[in-house]
């Protein structure tokens, strides 16, 4: 039977209903009205829980039997450990023992340790994920061998679906560095040390039950506490939650890509001489090789200049903690920490400081972190000639990827994406996005090796860069080029089955996923 | 039994934008592809047509073909699947991609040759955005970085990337193989616009002379207008004692590059970061090319990693009269353009020499002097030099006389 779809406000073809749940088709940048009032977890009592304080129970098992674990349930978990993610995986591996049926799993984002998960979606015990996904997790969902339709969520979109209700966390598991038994919990110390735990804020707040999951059991309190132990129901201490090495790299390397460092030096020269890159910036960069080759440039710039950044997002990583240390940022706020340095450095300066996306990137909110940053430098999969943007899809049709924060992101004053102009024989420059995930309105500049573009709409950066002698070019030029080297690509080939729903960071459905047509 | 199957290219977890291409001749049965690509939704049917369009140019009927593709563009894709088939099939016939039009520039003998990017003849990843790195120079190397097995395909992929690759107006030069195999690879470059053959370990005036004459009767085939520059390596101890022979060996002849490895290697010495060990040798080749009046260009610095040691390099290179070096990484790149170029402080001083002689000419006087020192001709001749130097780079306007005066004012 052929989906109902409408056309959004982006002329993208979307169903009003995804898992039998009513939908808002994206309506435009700031559009959509949320109205209604946010949603609230059941009222607990403290004569439910433990006098002592002591919530501690043996096993994560048996926290799930006591949470009432039954079939439908949404569990939700965080990723700060990262490719190191012992847990989530062991959460259904004992649902499907428990012979528990159709369960949501509901990650802040996953990772190629959690590919076991398939096995579960192959038997039933979960029904489907919304959340990122990545390599043969999103392979399996393009195929259309999942059951239900993934809902791929931005990390700000993410809190904003729990804060408003349209997913409410039956069970939250989260994975915690350090707790007490009462569950205050943080993301320093012990062996799987991830830094910050931020990601699981929202989920403690509005799940219906809670187990904070330990590999380091401590005296109350566990401080500072980023998990507040009055939220929580359980604590369970494991062996381990997670491998080290695979939680934080120990360090993380900039780019050694002749072609990639060049557009980190074009990057940086574009920041420069636009005049963007100036005294007291705040600015944004990912953990990507290209990314802190960037950092490092810019880190230079300041130095020559004498300026110094009023703050950084993070991401954290060496390079940013090392213009932390020499004082060309005046402070790291931390949604995630990605190398050991950076877990050093939270751990022992005041000014690099935990802040969870629940305050920087939810768009139902009374502002965000995201609109005061200066420079944003993104990534993106594919960018169409309307400056559009994709993250999860590749040009071959295949969901490979999560959002992140990306679309979140792209609130910024000057959202920058530094990209190469075709991946072994993969043009980036498209006509048009295999899948809209960021609208071109919010996405300023396109940089390549082979030239820069500039959206029209900022003709503000068009004129700063005038006589610079930087290599601008139009998005077609730069398609056209691409072309004439690569080739002109075939299009893949869809079925009408919806395999995954994107939204956008207000709730709405920007566009979907197709299944793969198998040839 | 005559062989029936070849195998050309790359394939393998670290070979990236190459193919491997295994070419199976059959008797009957019609042409079968199989194609393990990851690009296949995007160009599964254009590969296919290629393949197709080169089998029916070799008038090849009945084969089967297995392509392991990572992300080749065609004109790789192109060379790989004609080495396999020149492999089994003895031809004069060649399927040459288009020849870009952009890529039909000459250079002359006077140009900067600072900085000269290697790259290795049969890896393809390396050749594609190797332009856009503002090397003064770029080398597709068929000697040392082949190995031995790989030559014939190299030869072929450097004959299409020389045809399909924008250098963006680098000097497009080749490192030929020596003795007879480098004359033979003449025939697959020289009609397809090189600028520039590097001589690896060049000994005698006679064999800059062959390849002098080799390269004259092709492009007399191919009518070809463009000069053809010669760049011998000094890689030996008699290349080191004939080197003054070996640069007046041809006109053509624009530099004389040294090449140390061997060098010290043909010594029985080892080379160090300092280079004593090759100090008379460099020296002997700075003068024997200014004696000459062509180009001295330094042997390459291969700790790629260690930018300051580089600069250090460099800086020892230009005091000892050398004008160039050759680069293994596009990062070195930068570095050696702006260590051979002039600085502020070299530019100022010069403009002040210069300036003193222009006045001292217009007021008639037969000695120039800058404050209450005296000043030679032939530190007015350097000053010169410099300056034009600084122009050239665009480190100063060409109308910096009266930019500086204007300052002054």
């Amino acid at each position: 039977m052929p989906i109902k779809t409408v056309k959004n406000a982006a002329g993208r073809f979307v169903p009003l209903e995804i898992n039998g749940q009513p939908v808002i088709p994206f309506k435009g940048v700031g559009k959509h009205k949320p109205g209604g009032r946010k949603y609230a977890p059941p009222v607990p009592t403290c004569s439910d829980y433990p006098d002592d304080g002591n919530k501690v129970v043996s096993t994560l098992e048996e926290a799930l039997r006591k949470c009432g674990l039954c079939d439908g349930m949404t569990i939700s978990t965080h990723h700060h450990l990262r490719d190191g993610d012992l847990v989530s995986n062991k959460i259904f591996e004992l649902a499907s023992a428990m012979g528990t049926k159709g369960l949501v799993w509901f990650p802040s984002a996953s990772f190629p340790c959690n590919d076991p998960v398939i096995r579960y979606l192959d038997d039933g015990t979960v029904n489907r994920i919304e959340g990122s996904m990545n390599g043969p997790l999103g392979r399996y969902v393009s195929e259309g061998k999942m059951e239900g339709t993934a809902v791929l969520r931005s990390h700000g979109g993410r809190v904003q679906a729990i804060q408003d209700g349209e997913v409410k966390i039956d069970i939250a598991v989260l994975a915690a560095p350090s707790a007490d038994p009462f569950g205050n919990a943080k993301g320093t110390g012990g062996p799987s040390a991830c830094g910050v735990i931020g990601y699981a804020k929202a989920d403690y707040m509005y799940a219906s039950k809670v187990i904070v999951v330990t590999d380091n059991l401590v005296d109350f309190p566990c401080f500072p506490m980023e998990i507040e132990g009055t939220y929580v129901d359980y604590v369970v201490v494991v062996d381990k939650i997670g491998i080290p090495d695979k939680i934080v790299s120990g360090t993380t390397q900039i780019t050694r890509s002749p072609d990639r460092l060049l557009i980190a030096d074009l990057t940086a020269s574009f920041l420069e001489k636009s005049g963007i890159l100036k005294d007291g910036i705040t600015m944004q960069a990912g953990a990507g090789g290209t990314s802190l080759a960037i950092a490092v440039f810019v880190h230079e710039i300041l130095k020559n200049k004498g300026w110094k950044s009023k703050f950084g997002f993070g991401g954290s990583t060496k390079y940013m903690v090392k213009m932390l240390e020499e004082g060309q940022m005046g402070y790291i706020l931390d949604a995630q920490v990605f190398d050991l340095d950076s877990v050093r450095s939270i751990e022992e300066n005041v000014n690099h400081i935990p802040y969870p996306v629940f305050n920087a990137y939810n768009y139902h909110s009374k502002g965000n972190l995201t609109s005061m940053m200066d420079i944003m430098i993104l990534g993106a999969t594919e960018v169409d000639l309307n400056f559009n943007g994709n993250v999860v899809t590749h040009s071959d049709g295949y969901l490979l990827h999560g959002i992140g924060g990306w679309q979140n992101c792209l609130h910024a004053r000057n959202v920058i994406l530094p990209i190469p102009l075709f991946r072994d024989r993969i043009p980036v420059i498209v006509d048009e996005v295999t899948t809209l995930c960021g609208p071109g309105e919010l996405i300023d500049v396109i940089i390549t090796e082979r030239g820069i573009a500039i959206n029209p709409l900022r003709q503000d950066l068009i004129d700063s860069v005038k006589g610079s002698g930087l290599p601008l070019k139009t998005l077609r030029e730069l398609k056209d080029e691409a072309e004439r080297i690569c080739g002109v690509p075939q299009k893949p080939h869809f079925e009408d089955d919806i395999v995954a729903a994107i939204k956008w960071v207000d709730g709405t459905v920007i566009d979907v996923v197709r299944k793969i047509k198998a040839m | 039994m005559k062989k029936n199957i070849a195998v050309a290219g790359n394939s393998g977890p670290k070979v990236r934008s190459d193919c491997e291409i295994l070419l199976e001749l059959k008797s009957d049965g019609g042409i079968t592809i199989d194609l393990i690509s990851k690009v296949k939704v995007l160009y599964g049917e254009s590969i296919k047509n290629l393949i197709n369009e080169i089998l029916d140019l070799f008038g090849i009927e009945h084969a089967r073909v297995k392509i392991t593709d990572t992300g080749a563009l065609p004109f790789v894709l192109a060379a790989r699947m004609e080495s396999a088939i020149k492999q089994l099939i003895s031809t004069d016939l060649e399927y040459l991609p288009e020849f870009l039009t952009i890529n039909n520039y000459s250079t002359t003998r006077e140009r900067f040759r600072f900085s000269r990017l290697y790259l290795p003849g049969n890896a393809p990843g390396l050749m594609i955005n190797a332009g856009l790195h503002s090397a003064d120079g770029i080398i597709l190397d068929l000697e040392d970085s082949v190995a031995p097995s790989k030559k014939d395909e190299a030869r072929i992929l450097v004959r299409n990337a020389l045809r399909q690759i924008s250098f963006n107006g680098a000097e497009r030069m080749v490192r030929i193989n020596q003795g007879e195999m480098g004359l033979e690879d003449l025939n697959f470059v020289i009609p397809h616009n090189v600028n520039l053959i590097l001589i690896p370990k060049c000994e005698s005036p006679e064999y800059v002379k062959q390849v002098e004459r080799k390269i004259g009767t092709i492009r007399k085939k191919f009518n070809i207008s463009n000069q053809v520059y010669l760049m011998p390596i000094i890689e030996s101890a008699l290349g080191v004692e004939n080197s003054f022979d070996i640069a007046l060996g041809s006109d053509n002849v624009v530099a004389l590059a040294i090449g140390l490895e061997d060098y010290t290697a043909d010594l029985g010495v080892a080379r160090t970061i300092e280079g004593n060990e090759s100090l008379y040798a460099r020296s002997r080749i700075v003068v024997a090319a200014k004696a000459a009046r062509i180009q001295p260009i330094d042997s390459v610095f291969s700790d790629v990693a260690d930018t300051d040691a580089l600069k250090n390099n460099v800086k020892t290179s230009k005091a000892l009269g050398f004008e160039g070096m050759g680069c293994i990484h596009p990062r070195q790149i930068s570095v050696i353009k702006q260590g051979f170029a002039p600085d502020r402080s070299e530019i100022e001083k010069s403009e002040k020499i210069v300036m003193a002689f222009e006045e001292a000419r217009k007021k008639g006087l037969g000695v120039v002097a800058l404050g209450s020192k005296m000043i030679d001709p032939p530190v007015v001749a350097r000053a010169q030099k410099i300056i034009d130097l600084a122009v050239s780079l665009n480190l100063i306007s060409g109308d910096w006389i009266n930019e500086v005066r204007s300052l002054e004012n």
